[in-house]
């Protein structure tokens, strides 16, 4: 289980368990992040301290500071080759 | 013809729906030119309602919900959805609810329409962008999304004027058979424990909220099982139905349940258990023109790169694009004075018809260039989907000053004028955020301070003094100083009186798309509407009020060419001043003399307290009132100078040089931080409805400019300066 903020771009996760606090975890909730949600990183923006996320063909930008408060699992990448170049093994 | 909006006889159906559906477009194309906009009651969020014609020349009223993802809320704000649709408090009971879905992320806004449908109105979801395939490569059956819901599903593609023939036959029809809309919970809340909080949170609902409804009772008892909390921010919460939601919150927590997550995976269950049914797989996913897009502006060199020149090329259009428009308009009401002037007999009537009220209209309209300007940006931006990017990569500078990244667009164009900027923190979902950027704007050195500050720095630098590098300078400090003092005090005020809960970002990227021009268009024009009918009648009343402190009470004829001084709009004047004794015996020159004692110490004689008075009107008259404080005749500005010869000959009693180069300074500060803008105060009392926060604007920014005038002027004469 990684949090969140951790996954590298292209990434796909299956959520687990959301943490924080209950507006944060209910507004989440709602878009449609709920355990066993698939998620799709699509892009961090380090400069920025923000991550983009899909869920549901849905994207939401989190704070990465926000996102560690998420826990996911690892299933795959989208581009091939990726997992490899960021030292991760896909699960 | 169609009925007016508010013919309170006419049914009533609300438009709902996720933000970034098209629910607007298809609002505005509903209702064509008979929309409205108000405020909901008690609160300055805005309401549109507009006559909606059906087949047969039927009319109904239809009234636009914020844009939310869900029903449960935390602020009275976002309760404003419930309030509503479910007709709490003074709110009215929707007899049809037109929900609008984005068909391209249909599972997520179905479950707002699962909320709608447990509330059990009537409803019929108008399926948006039903022509496109989505990135995931799928494609929703209309049938077999209405079989699975119960309710009436009418696609439609909004931006090219489909399927609204068939959206208002089917409300049409739906309003006769309200059983057609009308369906039953889609998912079960079971004979458990849920369904025991429901009960026991049901019994607290008040019964006026569900009148004789027991599945809308049912409905609002989850509301509130979901929405109430310690520290939501509602609004009409009974101590009652608190404390029954509590006691479900903790009896659950005893035993290990989370009921949001309970109730939010039993809807999301539904959809997902009941979505194979009705998305149809059309070949795979392909990267979208988003993807493509974005790879750009939200990457971390380029995006910043993009947005700084969208951002400079906002920012310039503010400042010298609208400057024909500004200037037309001045001459067209200068024009109109002198004709009206030569027409009338020369005397107090033809006086106030010119300078009282030619001037002050002109000098409201004057705004209106900026004010279109900025609004046709900020809708470019809203509906390109490029605000949420804006948001986005401007969130962590933002969030360090305790604001939210749309706050920045409002910001930058304070930098233009602060009337604009105001208007734009509409585009901020939260109270607390809209307020305290409204706080701060009037700070940013917007272009009326500017001839002001050209004035000073002539005076104090001489024509033959080769310093352009140091007037230039000069310029820029002005600027950062009032932009490090505006950082601070939103600093300050967000952590004390405007402090607010530190909100997570959770910001949707909606997929790029064309702009509705219509839609951008009208609402420019109806921004402009609302200054124009609103603040207006506040600038117009202090203009005259202005023009009455400068020319009364009259002693000569010589009060005509006084009156010329407080013109906002440039008629330029072609009597010469035969002398200006008579704004000294003015109630202005009153007042100067009254307020002597109290500009003193920031080095200012009565005549420049004259010239405070004047700049009230706006920032600039201060230079055509100190030109007639100091006898000279016609077409002073900036660029004048005999004005700055003037200005530099100025002595005081004791012979000393009223305008030293410490006085300059102090002038200058003061004109950057005191709230000498009847125009800024107008709107911030408009969009706060609240005379506190516009007092508390100008006390808390004449203060500022107080104590630091005095600082400079002070300290600069303790070190040794003059």
């Amino acid at each position: 289980m990684h949090p969140l903020h951790n996954l590298h771009p292209n990434t796909r996760a299956h959520l687990v368990e959301i943490g924080g606090e209950r507006p944060f975890r209910r507004r989440l909730m709602e878009l449609g992040f709920l355990p066993g949600s698939e998620l799709h990183v699509i892009r961090n923006i380090d400069v920025g301290g923000v991550m983009e996320v899909e869920v549901r063909h849905c994207r939401v930008t989190l704070r990465q500071n926000e996102a560690q408060a998420l826990f996911v699992t690892e299933v795959g990448c989208t581009k091939p080759g990726c997992c490899e170049r960021n030292g991760r093994d896909a699960v | 013809m169609g009925a007016m909006p508010s013919d309170e006889t006419k049914p009533l159906v609300a438009i709902a729906g996720n933000p970034n559906t098209g629910k607007t477009t298809v609002f505005n194309l509903l209702t064509g030119s008979s929309g409205k906009v108000g405020n909901y009651p008690g609160v300055t969020v805005e309401r549109q309602i507009g006559a909606l014609r059906l087949v047969n020349g039927r009319t109904v009223r239809l009234m636009d919900v914020p844009g939310t993802y869900s029903l449960s809320s935390r602020s009275a704000e976002e309760q404003l959805a419930i309030s509503a649709l479910a007709g709490i408090g003074p709110f009215e009971t929707p007899e049809l609810v037109i929900l609008v879905v984005d068909s391209t992320q249909l599972t997520r806004n179905l479950y707002l329409a699962l909320q709608v449908i447990e509330l059990g109105l009537p409803m019929v979801i108008a399926l948006n962008m039903s022509d496109r395939v989505s990135a995931a490569g799928t494609e929703i059956n209309a049938e077999a999304l209405a079989t699975a819901l119960g309710v009436p599903v009418v696609p439609m593609a909004a931006t090219k004027h489909e399927g609204f023939d068939e959206l208002r036959r089917v409300v049409s029809e739906s309003l006769d058979r309200p059983e057609l809309a009308k369906t039953t919970w889609r998912w079960d809340i079971g004979a458990g424990e849920l369904a025991e909080d429901v009960r026991s949170v049901g019994q607290a609902v008040p019964p006026d909220w569900y009148p004789g409804d027991e599945k809308r009772r049912d409905a609002l008892a989850l509301w509130s099982l979901l929405s109430i909390d310690d520290e939501d921010e509602l609004e009409h919460i009974t101590p009652a139905l608190r404390e029954a939601v509590r006691e479900s919150h903790t009896r659950a927590k005893t035993s290990g349940r989370e009921l949001d997550h309970e109730v939010i995976s039993g809807r999301y269950g539904w959809i997902d258990e009941h979505a194979p049914d009705f998305v149809i797989e059309r070949g795979t996913e392909t990267k979208s023109f988003t993807d493509r897009i974005d790879r750009v502006l939200l990457h971390p060199a380029g995006g910043f790169l993009v947005f700084l020149l969208a951002m400079a090329l906002v920012f310039q259009s503010l400042f010298t694009g609208a400057d024909p428009a500004i200037g037309f308009i001045e001459g067209v009401f200068g024009q109109l004075g002198d004709a009206v002037e030569a027409f009338l007999p020369a005397g107090i009537f033809s006086e106030f018809i010119v300078s009282g009220i030619i001037n002050g209209v002109g000098s409201v309209l004057v705004f209106l260039p900026q004010i279109l300007l900025l609004f046709f940006f900020i809708g470019l931006m809203e509906d390109t989907g490029y605000m949420a990017r804006v948001a986005t990569l401007m969130d962590r500078v933002m969030k360090s000053i305790g604001l939210h990244g749309r706050a920045f667009v409002p910001m930058l164009s304070g930098y233009a004028c602060a009337v604009p900027a105001i208007l734009g923190t509409r585009t901020m979902e939260r109270k607390r955020d809209r307020y305290l950027t409204m706080m701060v704007v009037p700070l940013m050195t917007c272009s009326a301070r500017l001839p002001v500050y050209g004035l000073m720095i002539a005076a104090l630098y001489p024509p033959d003094a080769a310093a352009p590098f140091a007037q230039g300078l000069l310029m820029v400090a002005m600027y950062l100083f009032s932009t490090v003092i505006a950082l601070v005090v939103a600093a300050v005020l967000g952590r004390t009186i405007l402090k607010g809960p530190n909100v997570p970002l959770i910001l949707e990227m909606p997929p790029y798309r064309m702009p509705h021009w219509p839609s951008v268009m009208r609402m420019m024009w109806q921004r402009g509407k609302i200054f124009i009918t609103e603040a207006g009648t506040v600038i117009l009343l202090c203009t005259i009020g202005i023009w009455v402190l400068l020319s009364f009470p009259r002693y000569s004829a010589a009060a005509e060419t006084v009156s010329q001084a407080t013109e906002v709009v440039g008629a330029e004047s072609e009597e010469p001043v035969a002398n200006g004794s008579s704004i000294r015996d003015s109630y202005a020159g009153q007042l100067g003399r009254w307020f002597e004692p109290a500009v003193e110490p920031l080095g200012f004689d009565w005549k420049i307290s004259i010239g405070l008075i004047g700049a009230f009107a706006a920032r600039e008259v201060f230079v055509s009132t100190m030109a007639v404080v100091y006898d000279l005749s016609d077409e002073e500005d900036e660029t004048s100078s005999a004005l700055r010869d003037r200005i530099r000959a100025q002595r005081r009693p004791d012979g000393s040089k009223v305008y030293t180069p410490l006085t300059c300074l102090s002038l200058m500060v003061f004109f950057a931080l005191a709230c000498q803008c009847m125009s800024t105060l107008a709107v911030v009392k408009r969009e706060t409805n609240s005379w506190a926060w516009t007092g508390f604007l100008f006390a808390y920014q004449g203060a500022l400019a107080w104590i630091a005038s005095f600082l400079v002027y002070q300290g600069g004469k303790l070190i040794g300066f003059d």
